[in-house]
């Protein structure tokens, strides 16, 4: 006989089914049941946050840095506001979450009764999917297949908003079955072999190839990276990444072309405009990607991998569209591939490989270092090297600062970086890196923050504080919202409205208010040292890293523009190439 | 204003449409449970697709299952997203698109309500037999037509109503169905 219990307990239960070890949360009203039963047993551990969106950012950071997925729990009304922005960004960068919101007993829903509001109405465009749960019965299956929506075909958040009353209502309690399925939701994980025949023998002609990789290869678990690095040493092509999949594929092998896009770098975009082949795995052509999406490499034929049939054919028109998970369908490639050859193309692309040195000759992400002044691509190219031969997870804000670090800090593995890509939420990273924290208690952990990001969570410091989670918080301060400063230099007259960062707090009495260690760093000279300082820390650190002000972050693709019109850095080596392309450099 | 701030191009780039928009017509078929049809609603509202008609009704009772028949006017690129999106929603079973598919049979109902006296009262009634209109209601001075038809149909009898009296019209939205023996 199932065993009985309150729906409080079930919850509880179903987690612990499911093997969650943390969950990230804050009380109220609404949730009181569930937080006595979390009292009464030791199984789960609770983080209470000091702001719901903090929850929502340290489940995420945990779920990406494991590849399990991230739970939350908050209350009704403003618990559940406060997390949407936090389920808006695991909903666009595809991270899988559970969040439990509390709700007012079922007879008061629609009176606007204290602390009530239409959860699964606000957030039903913001999840992959939500649930009310209207009745005891129905708990213990929507505790169990929300985890299966949240983590299996394209991951996303899952809400389930369980009204007070519920809360305390008997019921009988299910296990999860061993295999879960459901009636109408069955993603397609295997890809149509004949697509993927006809991917391959494009593959086998292709002359200028690169492979398009995304945030789906690090979802599709720790093989699929391992398997895009046989895919890469078994055809000799040339690899790229998104923001949200670096690590995939290791920053250090000859074949990394470094990041693409808005940000990425000269050869990477040069190789995506010119190629005769993409072969996007796990990415959606969105436009930080794409640029001008009618000058979109205008040559090419392209292979799109996606679990998700929708992102296929909605920016770009793609040649071989394959729905299947990406892992998958990499072994099938390789696995076809082989039956035809064991030779990789190199012969055949040498011509492009050639002119995909030339590009990587200009060095797009140099600049001017400075010795009397920080330069924020200094300070991470320092950070990267004082840092990169230890177990190190990397999260970052929005801005410069995360363009800065995707460029200069590298990735050899998967699941070690965290960014807000798809939303560009300011204030994720601090809170990201408090979650990494948790489930790795003995990594290093640090935010790659700027100035301003960092106050919109910087109250999460507490929670660091209460659970001994030793982040570091390393803030490139140049005193501006940098990126929007760059953007109205770019394209506003360089009239900075209210992108100053005025009335600063001392970060280092902040530190030390908090009781954490303050460290503020202005010279070159001290850097290393100082970095040296905030690793060796066994305490959260906020590090006041003050850089020049007014830098720009090339290269960039401005708005509008096709990739071969990115601006360079006035350091940038154009001369080798500007009898070719040089002539159409801003 | 000073002329420094004209548009400074920095917007976000429009791709020209070269595609023409067609009016199509799909059926969903959701499992009937709470908030499905805000989904599905709420899904052509966020990604700015367009909704020309909406019926909803459960259908098979014993299996909770109801279908949405739904006509959108939009380009086929955007057509292939709205089915792919809507097949993404958790309690969506099947999107058809009858347009493509071919042959469906559609129908709509609408009840029109018509004042007047002498001449035109003569006129409308005479035109309601024309079309194949029942009168459902009827005083002295007014009648309730029930038409049923092809929308073009529907809209060519309220369209003649216009000058005789017409007070208002109610209609159901579009129902389809595809030919043949087959189910979907
Ligand atoms: C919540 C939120 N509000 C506004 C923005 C728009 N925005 C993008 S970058 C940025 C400035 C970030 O400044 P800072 O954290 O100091 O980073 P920097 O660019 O200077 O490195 C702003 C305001 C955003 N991304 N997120
Ligand atoms: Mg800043």
């Amino acid at each position: 006989m199932a065993e009985q219990m309150t729906g409080a307990e079930m919850v509880v239960q179903a987690l612990i089914d499911q093997g969650v070890e943390h969950i990230f949360g804050y009380p109220g009203g609404a949730v009181l049941p569930i937080y006595d039963a979390i009292f009464q047993q030791d199984k789960l551990q609770h983080i209470l946050v000091r702001h719901e969106q903090g929850a929502t950012h340290m489940a995420e950071g945990y779920a990406r840095s494991t590849g399990k997925c991230g739970v939350v729990l908050v209350t009704s009304g403003p618990g559940a506001t406060n997390a949407v922005t936090g389920l808006t960004d695991a909903l666009l960068d595809s991270i899988p979450l559970v969040c439990i919101t509390g709700q007012v007993p079922t007879p008061l829903i629609g009176s606007d009764a204290f602390q009530e509001c239409d959860t699964v109405g606000i957030t039903r465009n913001c999840t992959k999917h939500n649930y009310l749960v209207k009745s005891i019965e129905d708990l213990p299956r929507v505790l169990h297949e929300a985890f299966y929506i949240a983590t299996s075909g394209r991951p996303g958040p899952v809400v389930i908003d369980i009204p007070k009353d519920v809360q305390f209502a008997l019921g009988s309690y299910l296990k999860p079955q061993a295999k879960m399925s459901h009636p109408t939701y069955k993603p397609q994980m295997e890809g149509d072999l004949e697509a993927i025949r006809i991917a391959v023998d494009m593959m086998l002609k292709a002359e200028r190839p690169v492979f398009y990789t995304g945030g789906g290869v690090i979802n599709s678990g720790y093989e699929a990276s391992r398997t895009l690095r046989d895919l890469a040493d078994l055809t000799g092509f040339p690899v790229t990444s998104t923001l949200m999949g670096l690590g995939a594929y290791p920053a250090s092998s000859k074949q990394w072309l470094g990041m693409l896009g808005m940000h990425g770098t000269y050869e990477a975009n040069m190789a995506m405009h010119d190629a005769d082949l993409i072969i996007c795995l796990g990415a959606r052509f969105d436009d930080r990607i794409t640029g001008r999406i009618d000058a979109f490499s205008p040559g090419s034929r392209k292979i799109h991998v996606d679990i998700d049939a929708s992102s296929i054919n909605k920016n770009i028109l793609v040649d071989v569209p394959i729905v299947g998970d990406v892992n998958l369908v990499m072994e099938e490639i390789i696995r076809i591939w082989r039956a035809k050859t064991n030779q990789p193309r190199t012969e055949a692309i040498a011509p492009w490989w050639k002119a995909i040195e030339k590009w990587r000759g200009v060095n797009s992400l140099a600049f001017t270092n400075s010795d009397k002044i920080i330069k924020p691509q200094h300070a991470i190219q320092r950070l990267y090297e004082a840092s990169k031969d230890r177990d190190v997870y990397i999260t970052t804000e929005v801005g410069q600062h995360q363009m800065w670090a995707a460029q200069h800090f590298h990735f050899d593995e998967p699941n070690r970086w965290m960014t807000s890509g798809g939303l560009g939420t300011m204030g994720y990273g601090l809170p990201a890196a408090i979650g990494v924290q948790v489930a790795h208690p003995d990594a290093l952990v640090i935010d790659i923050a700027g100035e301003a990001s960092v106050q919109m969570t910087m109250q999460e410091m507490s929670t660091a504080l209460q659970y001994d989670l030793p982040v570091k918080i390393f803030i490139l301060n140049n005193e501006y919202m940098g990126m929007v400063r760059q953007w109205q230099e770019l394209l506003h007259g360089g009239r900075y409205s209210h992108s100053y960062s005025d009335a600063l707090p001392d970060f280092v009495k902040l530190a030390e208010a908090y009781g954490g260690h303050g460290i503020r760093c202005d010279d070159p000279a001290k850097l290393d040292d100082a970095i040296d300082e905030m690793i060796n820390i066994k305490k959260p650190v906020l590090f006041d890293c003050l850089v020049s002000k007014e830098e720009n972050c090339l290269p960039m693709i401005p708005s509008g523009k096709p990739h071969n019109e990115m601006i360079l850095p006035d350091t940038a080596d154009i001369g080798s190439i500007i009898d070719e392309r040089g002539k159409v450099l801003v | 204003m000073n002329a420094n701030l004209l548009p400074t191009g920095s917007a976000y780039f429009l791709t020209q449409q070269t595609q023409e928009p067609e009016r199509h017509t799909l059926t969903v078929l959701v499992d009937n449970e709470p908030g499905v049809l805000a989904r599905v609603v709420g899904l052509f509202s966020a990604r700015g697709f367009n909704i020309d008609s909406l019926t909803v009704s459960e259908t098979e009772h014993d299996k909770h299952r109801s279908r949405i028949t739904v006509v959108t006017v939009a380009t086929p690129k955007i057509l292939a997203q709205i089915k792919l999106q809507l097949e993404r929603l958790v309690p969506v079973h099947k999107v058809h698109d009858l347009t493509a598919e071919g042959n469906a049979i559609e129908r709509e109902l609408a009840l029109v309500k018509v004042a007047g006296v002498g001449e035109h009262r003569v006129e409308a009634l005479r035109l309601a037999d024309a079309f194949r209109a029942q009168v459902i209601d009827a005083s002295t001075e007014s009648f309730v037509f029930e038409v049923t038809g092809k929308s073009s149909k529907v809209e060519q009898f309220i369209s003649l109503m216009a000058p005789l009296g017409l007070v208002e019209v109610v209609r159901t939205g579009l129902a389809a169905i595809t030919r043949g023996s087959e189910g979907m």
